[in-house]
């Protein structure tokens, strides 16, 4: 393996990008589960999709834009669709989680005419779906990189802000917390890690990278920072391992890692009830 | 003037419904004020209306003499909402995490917890008598608990004007009586000014300095001895229904 990780480009790359998203998307994804949004990773990477199925289009139609990236198209999307949502947050006050399903459905839509357009599916929306070691190309590792800086830069500055945001939003604002600023950069954020992680764990497995981890890691947890470090653990675990095990065995690397964490929450959740006898 | 807060003609209504309307309202420094009235008489209003998450239609509020829409010291107000049961209990988060984001608005952006904030916090979580679950996660915590670590972590940025929004809901009997004795403690020898908002009229007047009644208008204002010169009869007619609330003066 790690003579193969020496040997071959894309290896190395899926490896560092792997490691970047299997860091942001859980640390990320500890905001998200405390606020019960854990649903808007899957609307937004429905989005995501929509996004890169209108580049594949785009490229096949007119190779001018061939040299675009497909992931700028779909970080696009996905921050345009972050915004719909927070939009329509506001328009149905008392009903805020139906923004969910129409930005799902519409992000789904979308991509469907996009890939019919496109004359059907091809292997490329194929490795977008599902996830693909050998796509990740040097472009990647460095846009991926510099997403991964911008998140931890911001979670490390306004890292209390947000922690009290998530607890008690009134109470943040009561305190002069700009809430309405905060927000907004918090969901963009989550719009471009969900971009930035579908290129290994695929478009449809995307959201679990940013719940399962935390999932495990709340059960366990004493207090917040503890939540955080579990969860980057759990989600560091899940991925590394998960790509060496598809590696040898030659599996879907976004299905394994996924199902890793599922074995990584069930040991959590085990462990918990153990200790309480 | 020394007026912690002072309220001139506010009026607010929610669509095509009066909820406030024509509030005079002022509160000294030093006065510990409970505020009363049934359910539905504007009490949550118009303290959100005092910390500026709504905007009334007509009127002012000065807070420390100055027009609220000019504020910038929110540090030196607390606020114990009376989310106590209500909030995420599932939420990770210690006892000491949740008192250590009290100080968020006084530090203000991009500054860390200083030696002196830290220390701050145990001060604040050994005040409440919380000191030994200072790591626990505050979900573990029974309801009264939780409510006196919303209190530490209201006070713990050492506010000059605390407001507590019917802070005993949720919390049992028989921890009721030590929490507004803590409150009479914060009072009397912390020089902090207190609004009580709570439709337990009874319990209060043991404590408070003075006493206001609101339902809609503001029905009385004025020392709790003036308070308790009032007729039972005149109470129960702006609160709508008979209250017990003098045999409480005998106590």
């Amino acid at each position: 393996m790690l003579e193969a990780l020496f040997q071959y480009e894309f290896l190395r790359n899926a490896f560092i990008v792997g490691i970047f998203i299997g860091f942001i998307a859980p640390l990320l994804g500890v905001f998200v589960v405390v606020r019960r949004l854990s649903l808007i990773a899957d609307a937004l990477s429905h989005v995501t999709l929509a996004g890169i199925a209108a580049s594949l289009l785009l490229q096949k139609k007119w190779l001018t834009t061939a040299t675009l990236n497909p992931i700028y198209i779909g970080m696009a999307f996905s921050v345009a669709g972050s915004l719909f949502i927070e939009k329509l947050r506001t328009v149905y006050k008392h009903y805020q989680e139906l923004a969910i399903p129409i930005i799902l459905s519409g992000g789904i839509g979308l991509s469907v005419i996009f890939i019919s357009l496109a004359d059907g599916f091809n292997t490329d929306l194929f490795s977008y779906l599902f996830g693909s070691v050998s796509a990740v190309s040097r472009v990647d590792v460095w846009t991926i990189g510099i997403i991964f800086f911008i998140v931890l830069t911001i979670i490390l500055l306004f890292y209390k802000e947000w922690f009290i945001l998530s607890f008690d939003e009134e109470y943040a604002q009561a305190s002069g917390v700009k809430v309405k600023t905060l927000h907004f950069v918090f969901i963009v954020l989550v719009a471009l890690v969900i971009a930035a992680s579908m290129r290994i764990v695929g478009i449809l497995l995307v959201s679990s990278l940013m719940t399962l981890p935390v999932a495990a890691s709340i059960r366990i947890a004493k207090g917040f920072k503890q939540a955080l470090c579990f969860s980057v653990l759990f989600g560091e675990m899940a991925v590394i391992f998960g790509l060496i095990v598809s590696y040898h065995l030659n599996l879907a690397p976004g299905g394994t890692i996924v199902l890793l964490a599922v074995f990584i929450l069930i040991g959590a959740i085990m462990w918990k009830k153990w200790k309480r006898g | 003037m020394d007026d912690i807060l002072r309220i001139e003609n506010v009026s607010f209504r929610y669509d095509d419904e009066d909820v406030l309307q024509h509030i005079d309202f002022r509160i000294p420094r030093g006065a510990f004020v409970g505020l009363v009235g049934p359910n539905g008489s504007g009490k949550s209003t118009l303290l959100k209306c005092i910390l500026r998450l709504l905007k009334p239609q007509t009127g002012r509020i000065f807070l420390f003499d100055t027009p609220i829409e000019q504020f910038k010291d929110w540090h030196k107000i607390g606020f114990v909402s009376q989310k106590a049961n209500s909030f995420n209990t599932g939420f990770p988060a210690t006892v000491y995490e949740v008192v250590a984001s009290g100080l968020t608005g006084k530090l203000g952006l991009f500054r860390r917890l200083k030696k002196s904030d830290e220390k701050a916090v145990y001060e604040a979580i050994d005040a409440v008598g919380m000191s030994p679950f200072v790591h626990r996660n505050i979900g573990e915590l029974s309801g009264g608990q939780q409510q006196r670590v919303f209190i530490a972590r209201a006070i713990v940025s050492k506010p000059e004007f605390l407001i507590l929004d019917e802070p005993t809901v949720g919390v049992d009997v028989h921890h009721v009586q030590s929490f507004y004795d803590m409150l009479e403690q914060l009072n009397k020898h912390h020089h902090m000014t207190l609004l009580l908002v709570t439709h337990d009229i009874g319990t209060i007047t043991e404590k408070v300095t003075h006493v206001a009644c609101l339902n809609k208008h503001l029905h009385f204002h004025g020392s709790v001895q003036q308070f308790a010169q009032l007729k039972t009869e005149d109470v129960a007619s702006f609160y709508g229904h008979h209250l017990h609330l003098l045999a409480h003066d005998h106590v």
